[in-house]
């Protein structure tokens, strides 16, 4: 009996660290595009497509990442990215606030009708309203400036619906002692509700900010030339006439993808949370 | 308290307005207008130069009809997105469990797999690029295994699953996010319970975890479908819709016409046809959905 629980007890742990050890081997090998980019981005020319192939550089180049930036204005292509997606998250911010609580707190007629409208502009893909929105770019005569990348990409109704959720929990009766005090709507958003959903305000910039330094579409669509460029579009410059500079390219693409990546780092339990919590809203 | 409530009764609307004006100005302006813009534009022949004239459906028969790539282009979207969803959702589901059954470094991995997901798809698309060109470390490896495998990219008949492993590698992770959580709520009794009756670890996957975890399945289902349906960003990096129009898919076709050509009319065409496409099987999902999710659990 004792002996039987035993070799039970090391089956179970033999189990487990088999486990351990395939998804330790499966995460190393899922990590690999992730170190080809940088071992890429750090050799030289000739070692890239070097025959047998070479896991590591010869000699380090940091230079290249040096490279890069004065191959192609990669440093306004930087500059370019975090503007337009901290302008947009800026915006973002601000509206959701304003008509999350609306959503929440305010009863005027319409109002569900009005909210199921917006969780219906959740469906329209961004390939079916480019072309109109090209044609409204040139007539406003915003093409290739950074209004056009920014305000037409600028309203989506996501926010509203994610701070709406959040203010929904926030208890009745904060609101309605300010209330009794006197205090405006505006007043109660600033000074109550907005302090209280921090989180839910963080994750919105989060996936806003994340989502527009990652967007390409658009970019590629009311952008002409080098000045307005954005990041994914720079990279995709770097395949030029003369071939690709492919070390170069893949220390642009480092350099795309770090704000990314640290903020998921940083920020992981947030973005585990809120994703947890997507599968409740999404059953109902 | 009382006395507060018949206060709330009364319409808040003239608070409301300025709380809304911004973003319904926005939403109307961006995204409303431009939606119906585009299908009065797909009844037109719009181009950069020349005589715009309304042509009725004309840009719709000629694509159903004469264009010799459209049906091509629907049907590798749709194979595109049959393919990546099923592989989605059993690479994200399978990932979610065996995470799931670990002791330790439950986070640790969940982040490692979930790292591509807040990248750009342009970056990562180049990355796999610089891998399967030809003469790239893949070629090599597949040359050394012996593997009589050709260039993965160039091939018109490997290209397509080439987007389609890129599309896995970078946005697996959120699936698997949302179906572990989901796993982790159901409650331990349940699972006891089915022990105790008998009831094989397998028999307690698909009977009594699956159940219980698909509102997930459906969420994860739906929002799965919408964006593979309009893949473009890998697609323009890893192959301009190449070789031939082997990977040319409806998302990548409007951004040609439109774009690249300047047939706009035709483009809008397209895009409808993408929207219809979307919509058709968002509702057929929501259909089906009364067949095997429970939300009563």
């Amino acid at each position: 009996m004792t002996s039987e629980v035993r070799r039970r007890g090391t089956g179970a742990r033999t189990a487990s660290a088999a486990r351990h050890i395939g998804i330790a081997i499966t995460a190393v090998v899922f990590l690999f595009p992730f170190f080809w980019m940088l071992s890429n981005a750090l050799r030289l020319d000739r070692e890239i497509f070097a025959m047998p192939p070479r896991l590591l550089p010869s000699s380090v180049q940091w230079v290249n990442f040096v490279a890069a930036w004065s191959y192609l204005p990669f440093g306004r292509f930087f500059l370019n990215s975090a503007f337009v997606a901290a302008s947009v998250t800026a915006i973002v911010l601000v509206v959701s606030s304003l008509s999350g609580y609306a959503f929440a707190r305010l009863k005027f007629p319409g109002r569900s009708g009005l909210f199921i409208l917006y969780l219906a502009t959740l469906m329209v893909p961004q390939a079916v309203i480019v072309i109109p929105l090209f044609l409204m770019m040139g007539a406003l005569d915003w093409v290739d400036t950074y209004q056009g990348l920014i305000v037409p990409v600028a309203f989506s109704s996501f926010g509203s619906f994610l701070l709406r959720q959040f203010f929904l929990t926030i208890p009745q009766e904060l609101e309605d002692a300010a209330r009794i005090d006197g205090a405006s709507h505006l007043r109660i958003l600033l000074t109550i509700f907005l302090p209280l959903s921090l989180p839910a305000l963080g994750l919105l910039a989060l996936f806003t900010f994340t989502g527009q330094w990652n967007s390409f579409l658009w970019p590629l669509i009311a952008v002409n030339g080098p000045d307005h460029a954005t990041l994914p579009l720079g990279l995709t410059l770097f395949q030029g006439q003369q071939g690709t500079q492919w070390n170069y390219m893949m220390a642009g693409a480092t350099i795309s993808m770090l704000p990314g990546l640290v903020l998921t780092i940083l920020m992981h339990r947030y973005i585990f949370r809120s994703i947890a919590i997507g599968s409740g809203f999404g059953g109902r | 308290m009382a006395a507060l409530h018949p206060r709330r009764r009364r319409s808040d609307l003239r608070a409301a307005i300025p709380f809304l004006l911004p973003g319904f100005l926005g939403l109307a302006t961006f995204l409303i207008l431009p939606l119906f813009a585009s299908l009065l534009l797909s009844f037109s022949n719009w181009q950069v130069i020349g005589q715009t004239r309304f042509v009725g459906l004309a840009n719709y028969v000629n694509l159903f009809t004469h264009d010799p790539i459209f049906w091509g282009v629907f049907r590798t979207t749709l194979l595109y997105t049959v393919e990546y969803l099923a592989l989605n959702l059993v690479i994200s589901l399978a990932m979610a469990v065996w995470i799931g059954s670990l002791s330790w470094g439950r986070q640790l991995f969940r982040l490692v797999f979930f790292l591509p997901t807040f990248t750009p798809l342009i970056g990562i698309s180049l990355v796999w690029l610089l891998m399967l060109t030809p003469g790239g470390i893949v070629d090599s490896v597949f040359a050394t295994l012996g593997a009589p495998v050709p260039n993965l990219i160039t091939s018109p008949a490997y290209a397509l699953q080439v987007v389609v492993i890129v599309s896995l590698w970078s946005h697996f992770g959120y699936n698997m996010l949302l179906f572990g959580a989901a796993l982790e709520t159901i409650p331990s009794a349940y699972l006891d319970a089915a022990a105790i009756d008998g009831a094989r670890p397998w028999q307690r996957f698909w009977r009594i975890k699956l159940p219980l975890i698909s509102p997930s399945l459906f969420f994860g289902t739906v929002l799965t479908t919408i964006s593979s349906l309009q893949v473009f960003d890998q697609v323009y990096a890893l192959t301009r819709g190449g070789p031939g129009s082997s990977t040319t898919t409806l998302g990548y076709a409007i951004y040609s016409q439109g774009f690249v050509t300047y047939r706009l009319g035709y483009a809008s065409a397209i895009a409808w046809v993408l929207f219809s496409v979307i919509m058709a099987l968002t509702a057929l999902q929501l259909r089906l959905q009364r067949r095997w999710v429970h939300y009563d659990i």
